[in-house]
């Protein structure tokens, strides 16, 4: 479903991505790994279409996304949920109005339709009761579920998660962790998962690919990076 | 330049291109016009005392103090109106437009609505240009007609030039084509400030740093680059229109 075939990346005469390869099926979940500047986020982007490769392509369906015109590249965005990092709630808007502004912008539903689907999502990710809050008024580990409800609310067929326990205390980070995964098994999505939470990860992913000095290091199940003997990934999964 | 110019036809293409943001426009004039009302009255207002006192005693050395009316009309309806209004809407609309859309960039806001398959110009900028070409004639009227009223009151009420005089030569000097020349001056302006606020909100970590550091810099220059603009522009107007 989603192809990277050779990607390649610089900025200001630093190559960030040296020619990076991997396939991604339909329904599956991928966890995107490796050290931090290691080009994870900057890949994801591309998937994304946020950012245009130097060389290489990213391919979803046929559709290569570096390449492709407005009207397509807005069709992809409508099948695609993204998780940033910081959340990017709309710190004007609180969590409801954050949650039902796709519906309210693209769909032709009514309000009590999308009051609906909005409680119900807020419901999945535990924010009951949180609807009237802004951003600023909520936690960290708040505002990723915020903000997962909000990447889920139009039932996304690929989710792309930017590292979504970063800053997160260990408990909170696995519940959101949990989360994904109920997630995924609702709506069977396809996922690419950027993290640094290794082994916590493994639980909730099909394959795992790691990113070393911007090229990939190792591609495989999360039993077989347990079971690999190479010192950087041993270095990678003890810490 | 190029981006500038490129970002400008972009918002000026989705100004025309459905579905309009109806309800975001009406915000931004609440913002950019309503808002700036009481910052406006008091810049009119002091500008043409200041304008009455100043013509009162340079036209009352050749004995043409008569001709007060006229000259503080024409001043602010031609030039002061225009200028100063769209100077006060920079520092207190188009500062905040430019860190609004700034951190909006920075928090990846932006790159969420784009992942949203929505359009950041039809959202952001669009509303911002068609508040601010609607609301810096009114606002410059407005200006116009409070400095030309203060001026009244110390030509009139202070030093004794009266009404029939301040206000009837006024009518008599000040033509349709200065009122005209003011108005296409203050939709220029407008133009100016939304593009180029929005535009350096936008490209905020892009030209100017990263961080909080990068939007306040894009702030800065929103508030001089337009500033400077309105007067480079105004001068290519006057040469027009003159």
């Amino acid at each position: 479903m989603i192809k990277i075939k050779d990607l390649k990346k610089s900025f200001d005469g630093h190559e960030v991505l040296k020619g990076i390869s991997f396939e991604v099926g339909k329904g599956e979940v991928f966890a995107l790994v490796g050290g931090s500047g290691g080009g994870k986020s900057v890949l994801l982007k591309h998937v994304a279409g946020l950012m245009k490769p130097d060389g290489g392509s990213v391919t979803v369906d046929g559709l290569e996304i570096g390449t492709a015109g407005n009207v397509a590249l807005q069709s992809f965005r409508e099948r695609l949920g993204f998780l940033f990092q910081g959340g990017a709630l709309f710190d004007s808007l609180n969590v409801f109005d954050n949650v039902a502004f796709p519906l309210k912008e693209k769909s032709k539903l009514s309000k009590n339709v999308i009051r609906e689907k909005v409680m119900a999502e807020l419901e999945n990710v535990g924010l009951s009761g949180s609807e009237d809050r802004y951003p600023s008024q909520i936690s960290g580990g708040m505002v990723k579920r915020a903000a997962l409800a909000r990447a889920l609310v139009e039932d996304p067929e690929i989710m792309l998660f930017d590292e979504p326990t970063t800053g997160l205390d260990p408990v909170t980070g696995q519940s959101i962790l949990n989360l994904i995964d109920d997630c995924h098994r609702r709506l069977s999505f396809t996922g690419i998962i950027v993290t640094h939470e290794i082994p916590k990860v493994f639980a909730i992913v099909d394959r795992v690919v790691m990113l070393h000095e911007g090229s990939v290091k190792k591609i495989g199940t999360p039993a077989d990076f347990k079971e690999s003997r190479d010192p950087v990934i041993r270095a990678f999964l003890n810490g | 330049m190029g981006t500038m110019g490129i970002f400008f036809f972009k918002t000026l293409l989705y100004t025309f291109v459905p579905p309009f943001k109806i309800y975001r426009c009406l915000k931004q004039i609440q913002f950019i016009g309503f808002q700036s009302i009481l910052l406006i009255v008091l810049t009119g207002g002091f500008s043409g005392m200041v304008l009455g006192f100043q013509g009162f005693y340079s036209l009352s050395r050749f004995g043409s103090d008569a001709f007060l009316g006229p000259m503080v009309g024409l001043a602010l309806i031609k030039e002061l109106g225009p200028v100063i209004a769209a100077l006060m809407v920079t520092g207190r609309a188009g500062s905040a437009i430019a860190a609004e859309i700034g951190i909006m960039r920075i928090s990846e806001q932006i790159d969420a609505l784009e992942l949203m398959g929505l359009n950041p110009y039809r959202y952001l900028m669009v509303p911002n240009l068609i508040a601010a070409m609607i609301c810096l004639p009114l606002l410059t009227a407005l200006f116009d007609v409070v400095g030309i009223f203060g001026g009244y009151l110390i030509g009139g009420k202070l030093l004794g030039v009266g009404a029939g005089t301040y206000f009837g030569e006024m009518a008599h000097y000040v033509e349709l084509k200065d009122v005209l020349e003011g108005i296409y001056k203050s939709f220029s302006f407008g133009v100016i400030i939304a593009w180029v606020c929005c535009f350096k909100g936008y490209y905020s970590g892009v030209y100017t740093g990263f961080g909080s550091e990068g939007v306040s810099k894009a702030t800065t220059q929103a508030v001089v680059l337009s500033s400077v603009l309105i007067l480079v522009w105004d001068y290519f107007m006057t040469s027009i229109l003159f």
